[in-house]
């Protein structure tokens, strides 16, 4: 059978000595950079790329690969622990990992996040191996107009990751697409909400503003809350999972797998809509949604599965056709050429060895990934333990280095600070930061995917509708947002009787 | 991370050497010994663009044989944003003494036309040579009707309202080429700008948009695969690894010609032994099989040996200066 012989190729070539080496050293450098807090996977890449240079090109792949996922299971640590999401698909994991850290089962929700990792990594692999070619030619009928529907699902699902009030939750998301805005429009160049500020031509910093608004204004908190500052370090317990924490996260982490599989495959921030995707299915389908927020398991496990099976399946365009559906895909492309392979359709039948092999190391490198981490969870947890007055200007130091380092710019730092400031005061409105952020990463995509839309269209906005993909995605939409504003009518309506 | 790690270690060492290096470069610069003693620490080469990009691909090979001659390593930093403008910007600031240098392509000649409030001149740096000059491709979805080059350009005039060409943003090569192409053949069609090349060739590849014209680097391995149709290359001459294409000028569009070229500086006031010294350890690099291999995946050369002096770099930036300032007032866009 071919696909057991690729695949047979494909584990002898990652199973070797020396790319085992790579794949290892790849996960463990991924993991102990991508865990300060701010270097999410492109930092992590991008800093760490060029020790590969000299690597032959399927060790390098390998290792990136490597790099890659301890990367984003290091940028899960940071959010979990210290509420520090280095990136767009580590802000949902925040919701719910930190709040099971202060709870004291932060060793939990980090082998949650492991083992559903892995289980989706797995599976993702597999689907990688067995369909890769007609899933990219699935993700290649996704134009502008499904792009668009596509986004507009996601904001109106961004509603669920409030816990809070929706009113609230809409003004958040309404305020991050207008930070969003700001920045060089790419249609003519004019620059939007920039106040002539030539740092901000480029719009403001995800990272910057993710660590500012999760990071520093935890931090800040925390500060006036005498009691609450030694509530994580003093109900450190249970590292592993319980029969019952097992059988509530099954359904969440199969779930975000077939979520995360499929999204991933679109380039253009599929990979990134997964993991909210999958907190706001799970919120939806939980008998008690109102956990949710509060340290829900179901809130790491899904999510963090559809994060992991996504990261894997971005990889069906790049392999495929040379396509980066993502930053981290345009580096690793990027790599390829400092390698002297042409990224293109022809990587497939001209390296199959580099072609089988990465894919043999993806699981390979998941699975060493949880033989590292499992470990490395008590390590982290204790990391809880230490005093306030040391880890707080240590966090705070770190966060400095990390957006600093991002793209060598001071304006990002004191983009942090300030919207530390901003953080603080939202969360004093009880309002929250991660609809913010989402609408903040989907404004500027919703925007570009409709106007590309309507220029390819000449005007025509019937292309939403007369397309089928588009058309569906819409529709979901349109009920999604149903489902969700249906439960305030009626509350609204109870309390209108009441009175 | 041992990159990073020399890089901040350098940062580091920077800092703390400011002060003596200036008292001892000013001492030097009196007895003018410059090139005996450059270099006497690392070399930073600031890409004015992220890690990973083509830009980025040809300064990496370059400095690693640029770090055998001289003797000393030679880090490539990125400092990406506004179109290249910021790095560009930083290294005609830094102190010109040849240890901070950039590496720009035919952005650097491009920018004072795109760039109205532009925060360098493009004399504020010293030329030290063109490196490579990468060829574009005119490339098409599958299934585009069109046969040959010829037939395209008479489609594209019977069909301009509806022909969409995708480019990879405001000041982008993608950009210039359609804006040149759209000049030579008097045809204006809709441009359907990205966020970089990825995405352009992604909507290409499944038949969204019509035409795109970009670097040999993105579009070899599309072409070889058959997953886009080729039509010509913008090159004076023909490109060895696409035998196939025909030039535009060949073609009928006289004159045509947009190659992606490279070039490195210095800040202005770099003495000139040193100039000298950098240029002559990058001719050794074009010189260098491994980088003309790895320049031959990418589908571009080193620059021809009598196109590698700083003097006639220096003419040749002034021209393509000039070149593109009509074809970018004339299509009026700007990049801020």
């Amino acid at each position: 059978m071919e696909l057991l012989d690729n695949l047979g190729l494909g584990f002898s070539v990652a199973l070797s000595f020396q790319n085992l080496f790579y794949c290892f050293a790849g996960a463990l450098l991924g993991t102990l950079i991508g865990v300060l807090p701010g270097l999410g996977p492109i930092a992590t890449i991008a800093m760490l790329l060029p020790i590969t240079f000299g690597l032959p090109p399927v060790s390098a792949l390998i290792m990136l690969a490597g790099i890659y996922y301890g990367a984003q299971y290091g940028g899960s640590t940071t959010a979990i622990l210290i509420n520090l999401p280095g990136e767009s698909s580590s802000v949902v994991t925040a919701i719910d990992g930190h709040q099971m850290a202060k709870q004291g089962k932060a060793g939990t929700a980090l082998a949650t996040a492991a083992l559903g990792s892995f289980f989706a990594g797995t599976v993702a692999t597999f689907l990688l191996a067995l369909f890769a070619p007609p899933l990219a030619e699935l993700a290649l009928k996704f134009g502008p107009p499904e792009y668009f529907a596509l986004m507009v699902l996601g904001l109106v699902a961004s509603v669920t990751l409030a816990s809070g009030s929706v009113v609230k939750a809409l003004a958040m998301i309404v305020l991050g697409l207008l930070l969003g805005l700001s920045g060089q429009d790419i249609y003519t160049g004019v620059p939007r909400l920039t106040f002539n500020v030539d740092e901000l031509a480029d719009g403001f910093d995800f990272v910057a503003l993710a660590m500012g608004m999760f990071g520093l204004s935890e931090i800040i908190r925390n500060l006036e809350d005498e009691h609450n500052r030694t509530l994580v370090a003093a109900k450190v317990k249970g590292l592993m999972l319980s029969k019952e924490d097992f059988k509530a996260i099954i359904g969440p982490v199969v779930r975000g797998t077939v979520l995360g599989s499929f999204l991933g495959i679109l380039p253009g921030g599929g990979a990134m809509l997964s993991s909210f995707a999958a907190y706001s299915v799970e919120k939806k389908i939980s008998k008690t949604p109102r956990r949710f927020g509060k340290g829900a398991i179901e809130g790491v496990a899904g999510p963090e599965s559809a994060n992991n099976a996504g990261a894997q399946t971005s990889f069906i365009p790049m392999l495929t056709l040379g396509i980066p559906s993502n930053p981290v895909m345009a580096l690793m492309i990027g790599a390829l050429i400092i390698q002297g392979i042409t990224p293109g359709p022809n990587v497939v039948t001209d390296k199959p060895d580099l072609f089988w092999g990465v894919i043999a190391s993806m699981w390979v490198g998941n699975f060493m990934l949880v033989l590292l981490n499992l470990p490395l969870i008590g390590l982290w947890v204790r990391l809880l333990t230490v005093p306030y007055h040391v880890m707080y200007p240590a966090i705070i130091a770190f966060c400095c280095i990390g957006v600093y380092s991002v793209n060598n710019n001071t304006f990002d730092v004191y983009t942090m600070a300030l919207f530390g400031i901003l953080g603080y005061a939202l969360v004093k409105l009880d309002c929250e930061p991660a609809p913010l952020l989402l609408g903040f990463v989907i404004g500027p995509m919703l925007e570009e995917y409709l106007r590309r839309a309507m220029l390819i269209s000449r005007g025509d906005p019937m292309v939403f509708v007369t397309r089928p993909i588009s058309a569906i995605l819409l529709l979901l939409a349109a009920i999604a947002l149903v489902v969700v504003l249906l439960p305030s009518v009626q509350k609204g309506r109870e309390e209108a009787f009441k009175e | 991370m041992f990159a990073k790690a020399t890089r901040a270690a350098c940062a580091v060492f920077r800092g703390i050497a400011a002060v003596p290096v200036v008292v001892v470069g000013i001492a030097l610069a009196s007895a003018g010994a410059h090139a005996q003693t450059f270099p006497s620490r690392p070399i930073t080469v600031i890409v004015p663009f992220a890690a990973g990009g083509p830009t980025d691909t040809v300064a990496r090979l370059v400095a690693e044989s640029m770090t055998k001659t001289l003797g000393q390593q030679v880090i490539v930093e990125n400092v990406g944003g506004a179109g290249g403008t910021r790095g560009a910007g930083q290294v005609a600031k830094a102190t010109p003494d040849g240890y901070t240098l950039l590496l720009h392509h035919i952005g650097q000649a491009t920018a004072p036309s795109l760039y109205r409030k532009l925060p360098y001149k493009v004399t504020d740096f010293e030329t030290a040579g063109l490196i490579t000059p990468v060829p574009m491709t005119l490339i098409a979805k599958p299934g585009f009707e069109p046969k040959t080059i010829a037939d395209v350009i008479t489609y594209v005039k019977a069909n301009k309202e509806k022909v969409t060409y995708g480019n990879a943003g405001v000041g982008s090569a993608s950009h210039l080429c359609g804006m040149l192409f759209m000049a030579a053949t008097g045809t204006p069609l809709t441009t359907v700008p990205y966020q970089g090349t990825g995405p352009a060739m992604n909507d290409l590849v499944g038949g969204q948009i019509d035409l795109m014209c970009d670097q040999t680097t993105n579009t070899t391995g599309q072409i070889k695969g058959g997953k886009v149709k080729a039509y010509a290359v913008t090159t004076k001459d023909k490109v060895p690894s696409l035998p196939d294409l025909p030039t535009l000028q060949a073609s009928g569009l006289k004159d045509f010609e947009v190659t992606i070229w490279h070039g490195l500086y210095a800040p202005k006031g770099t003495p000139a032994d040193v100039v000298a010294k950098l240029n002559q350890a990058l001719g050794v690099a074009l010189d260098d099989p491994k980088v003309a291999s790895r320049f031959a995946d990418l589908g571009t050369e080193p620059e021809a040996k009598n196109r590698r002096s700083p003097e006639f770099h220096k003419q040749f930036l002034t021209d393509e200066v000039a070149k593109w300032k009509p074809v970018i007032e004339a299509a009026g866009v700007y990049a801020d």
